[in-house]
């Protein structure tokens, strides 16, 4: 047992530098270098990136993302006033309030966002912003759904028993959805409806948007709920052509358009309360809002672009008109607790009693 | 085996004017650096109010804690069959590809269980390729003509962490069956007992400590796994704790529900102490090891039957996996080229590598603490250690933001009140906090495995270094260590395989430009494309294989397997 002859001595110690080389190579915190602009991210880092670079492109600044799925507000709060963060992207209302409540963003009053983003999609004191809408809608399959109007409540109707698929009832697109219903109905009326629509579930919920598609197109359920840009990137997903396939079964239907409309939600922006490059991550909100990049949004990502007047993409057009509901966006993050509460109470995500 | 309870004089005669204060100071040092986030965790709980608690008793925990019960249950009985199993019949039977299998048994190690979930999720899916298969073979049009079970369910959940976890089980045992069964299983057989009588009266019991050994590692992992569960949507404490505090808002309420898989977590340790209490078994000298008298062979069907029978978990826990991101991987192999994937991929090895060498020393620290001072507070001290295997990554990563970040803060504070420069963020700014996360995390883990190698070794080695005048530290730096050097290498490389799988704590804890395997599959399954993260998910496998099979070798213990 010399050392020498030993190969996993040999390789540890080996394995060992490496790791010392290699371990601080890649740590050293590019925070608060000049030029640069550091966004928290709970969007993906992928959807984001076409933007970052046509930012990065026009100004020479340059973005460090850190996406994070988890507990960003706790981490910007954590870090305190040394924290990196200069901006933070997200989506979700709920989130957006969450990150003003928890004390991590700062207001921003400035001529240039402001005279962008129409106030109803921004919060009062500036500290917070929306980009895109997207609407909660109905995907239908094309063979099996006849009618080309639906609405929310209906969702709960025992005609559509074992038809229906749907993601986790805990994840925010459908509590935002939920709160929305706890809004309009009161809760007791809500939480009969959620009753009925768990009732109707084909299976447990699973998944994400797609994969409620992708269950249509299989014959598993007839309706489905999901966001309307998850059509999009289907409809024009190259690299997974099957995915093609699922967009083709189904048609998109906006629930309510006859009545209060169709239940929207967004995705915003913020500027962290301890932002160690202030000015770069205003020239970086600033952007976001302008029409160059919200036609990226609204091209690359199939959202609804919140600039009065920006283009949508033309296969988000082929949908059809949406009618957003005016219920107002602090009203729905206002009883995301109490949706998420009923989701457990109502035991939506065991699915349907078989 | 063992010396792991008090009663056991495995320690070292007290030597007057020896006290061996250094071991104790380091040991508490550590201890109490692996229960700083687990403190934080329980402060935030106190400080918070109890509004949530009717919601919770109500709604919540009672569900979410059977769910949990019924899976710990599930996993529990299934690694133990199949890993008592599987080592059995390679220990003590001959069939066809038999030295493969046994091998190949250790594969299922490789895969995360967020990853075997989600090649599971794909593979029993409605519109996966068996149940597409059957639609086709039998003419079924939709879900309502069929049955088929839902792997979306606690049953599936507990099938998924089974067929990646068993292994734990299957290496432990195994080395007990080559190391000591066989001699007290002749020893029964030439007394007229049958084989079924020797495996269940005689190797099983003998066995035992080590069995738990290994189950205890894979319940503490089923508590900890969120990936999993979450992605097959089983409602456990650890996805109460996730949408208390994130759908809710209410981080006092899910730190509250951690406290409660604290307790869980302490009864598991108990019922491991238990299980191990008073059992000493010895190989009394090292080279029985290398005597092994000749298996029972198989032949014909009897013997393809037991290739059968070890086949089934290697396909379940390897094979499925690779399948599926097989064959994602081959629309886009030039991933492999990508330097983002490059860049993961080398900073994966790299934290791995730290995180694996500092694990194992600080084991080394503990266990040589329980070699000099067998108190009941020193066990008490190392048990405490093993805490933070239990908890779930986000849980630790959490408790660990806010601690180090408040550490980070003083000292920067302090530095610029007294140097005039700042600081900055040295632990939450940089990938130290990762490595400090995955070294609390696996601690549990070196110091299992280690313990178990010094627990194999003659307890009187040490004693006879003693007595012809060796110290206690010189006894252990020549005569143990080197006997240690394979379980060493053991708790080295579980550490290693389990830091490249590691996602969640990592994921809250990375500093801006820190990509490592598992959170590039994260963040392309976190967009519902887990596709484009496949070819960093077989790397994952690949990077763990490798260690993985370095790790068999020894354990595998001799060249007659």
């Amino acid at each position: 047992m010399t050392m020498n002859t030993n190969p996993f001595r040999a390789a540890k110690a080996g394995i060992a530098a490496l790791a010392i080389a290699g371990g601080f190579a890649t740590t050293l915190p590019a925070a608060q270098a000049e030029g640069t602009v550091n966004i928290y991210s709970y969007r993906q880092p992928f959807l984001i990136q076409p933007l970052l670079d046509a930012f990065t492109a026009k100004t020479g600044t340059k973005t460090e993302v850190l996406f994070l799925d988890k507990g960003l507000e706790d981490r910007i709060a954590a870090e305190g006033t040394n924290s990196p963060a200069d901006v933070v992207l997200t989506v979700d209302i709920g989130r957006l309030i969450n990150v003003k409540e928890k004390g991590v963003s700062q207001p921003v009053d400035d001529a240039a966002i402001n005279s962008e983003i129409p106030a109803e999609f921004r919060d009062p004191e500036g500290e917070w912003f929306g980009l895109t809408t997207r609407g909660r809608v109905i995907y239908a399959s094309k063979d099996r759904v006849a009618q080309d109007t639906i609405t929310y409540e209906e969702l709960a109707d025992p005609k559509w028993k074992g038809k229906i698929c749907m993601r986790s009832g805990q994840h925010n697109y459908n509590l935002a959805l939920f709160a929305s219903m706890i809004a309009h109905h009161g809760e007791q009326k809500a939480e009969e409806w959620m009753k009925g629509l768990k009732a109707n579930l084909a299976r447990k919920p699973d998944g994400g948007d797609r994969n409620q598609a992708q269950s249509i197109f299989a014959g598993e359920c007839d309706l489905g709920i999901g966001n309307t840009y998850y059509v999009g990137l289907m409809i024009n997903n190259d690299k997974e052509p099957e995915q093609k396939d699922w967009a083709g079964a189904i048609k998109v239907l906006f629930p309510n358009s006859e009545d209060r409309g169709t239940h929207v939600n967004i995705s915003g922006m913020a500027m962290a309360k301890h932002a160690p490059n202030r000015e770069n991550a205003l020239e970086l909100m600033r952007f976001l809002g302008s029409a160059e990049a919200q036609a990226i949004y609204a091209e690359a990502n199939y959202e609804y672009p919140v600039l009065p007047g920006a283009k949508i993409s033309e296969t988000v057009q082929s949908f059809g008109e949406i009618k957003p509901d005016s219920l107002s966006l602090a009203d729905i993050a206002k009883y995301r607790k109490a949706a998420s509460e009923m989701v457990d109470r109502v035991g939506l995500d065991d699915g349907p009693e078989s | 085996m063992t010396a792991s309870s008090a009663s056991t004089p495995r320690s070292l005669p007290r030597i007057r004017g020896e006290r061996h204060i250094a071991a104790l100071v380091g040991s508490v040092i550590v201890v109490l650096a692996v229960l700083l986030p687990v403190a934080t965790i329980l402060l935030v709980a106190v400080s918070g109010t109890s509004e949530e608690w009717p919601h919770l008793l109500r709604y919540v925990l009672p569900q979410s804690l059977g769910t949990t019960l019924a899976l710990l249950l599930f996993v529990a009985a299934g690694t133990s069959v199949i890993g008592v199993g599987c080592a059995w019949l390679v220990v003590a039977y001959d069939f066809p590809l038999r030295r493969l299998l046994a091998w190949a048994l250790v594969l299922p190690l490789a895969v995360p269980p967020y990853l075997a979930a989600y090649a599971f999720g794909e593979f029993f899916h409605y519109v996966g390729p068996l149940q597409s298969a059957l639609r086709a073979l039998f003419g079924f049009t939709n879900s309502r003509d069929y049955w088929f079970p839902d792997i979306r369910s606690t049953w599936g959940a507990a099938l998924v962490i089974t067929s990646v976890t068993f292994p734990y089980v299957y290496l432990t045992a195994r080395v007990v069956f080559l190391m000591q069964g066989r001699n007290i299983a002749d020893v029964a057989r030439t007394l007229g007992a049958r084989p079924w009588r020797v495996f269940f009266r005689i190797l099983l019991p003998v066995a035992r400590p080590a069995i738990v050994a290994g189950l205890a590692l894979v319940m503490m992992e089923t508590l900890n796994d969120i990936g999993a569960v979450e992605y097959l949507g089983v409602r456990t404490l650890t996805l109460s704790v996730y949408s208390t505090w994130l759908n809710r808002g209410s981080l006092e309420g899910a730190a509250q529900i951690a406290a409660v898989m604290l307790v869980i977590v302490f009864l598991l340790l108990s019922a491991e102490q238990w299980a191990r209490r008073q059992q000493r078994f010895h190989a009394a000298r090292g080279t029985q090891m290398h005597v092994r008298p000749p298996r029972i062979t198989l032949s014909g069907g009897r013997g393809l039957a037991a290739a059968g029978a070890l086949s089934l978990p290697i396909l379940l826990g390897f094979g499925i996996p690779l399948f599926v991101f097989g064959r994602y991987v081959m629309r886009r192999l030039y991933q492999f080229a990508d330097p983002q994937v490059l860049q993961a991929f080398l900073t994966s090895v790299a934290v791995a590598s730290v995180t694996a060498v500092l694990t194992v020393l600080l084991a080394l620290l503990l266990i040589n603490a329980i070699r000099l001072r067998r108190r009941p507070a020193t066990l008490l001290l190392v048990r405490l250690a093993s805490i933070g295997y239990a908890l779930p990554g986000t849980i630790l990563g959490l408790g660990l933001l806010l601690s180090l970040a408040w550490i980070d803060n003083t000292v920067d504070g302090f530095s610029r009140s007294f140097a005039g420069f700042s600081t900055g963020l040295i632990l939450t700014g940089t990938a130290a906090s990762i490595v400090i996360a995955c070294t609390i995390r696996f601690l549990a883990l070196a110091e299992s495995a280690i313990r178990s190698g010094l627990e194999k070794l003659p307890p009187n080695l040490d004693q006879a270094a003693r007595s012809l005048g060796k110290t206690a530290n010189q006894s252990a730096l020549t005569i143990l260590l080197p006997l240690l050097k394979p379980a060493i290498l053991t708790a080295g490389i579980l550490v290693f395989v389990d830091t490249v799988k590691e996602l969640s704590a990592t994921i809250l804890l990375r500093p801006f430009g820190f990509r490592t395997l598992a959170t590039h599959v994260y963040e392309n399954a976190s967009r519902g494309a887990v596709e484009d993260g496949a070819v960093a998910a077989l790397l994952i496998i690949a990077t763990a294989i490798v260690p993985v099979i370095l790790l068999s070798r020894p354990l595998m213990g001799d060249r007659n397997t």
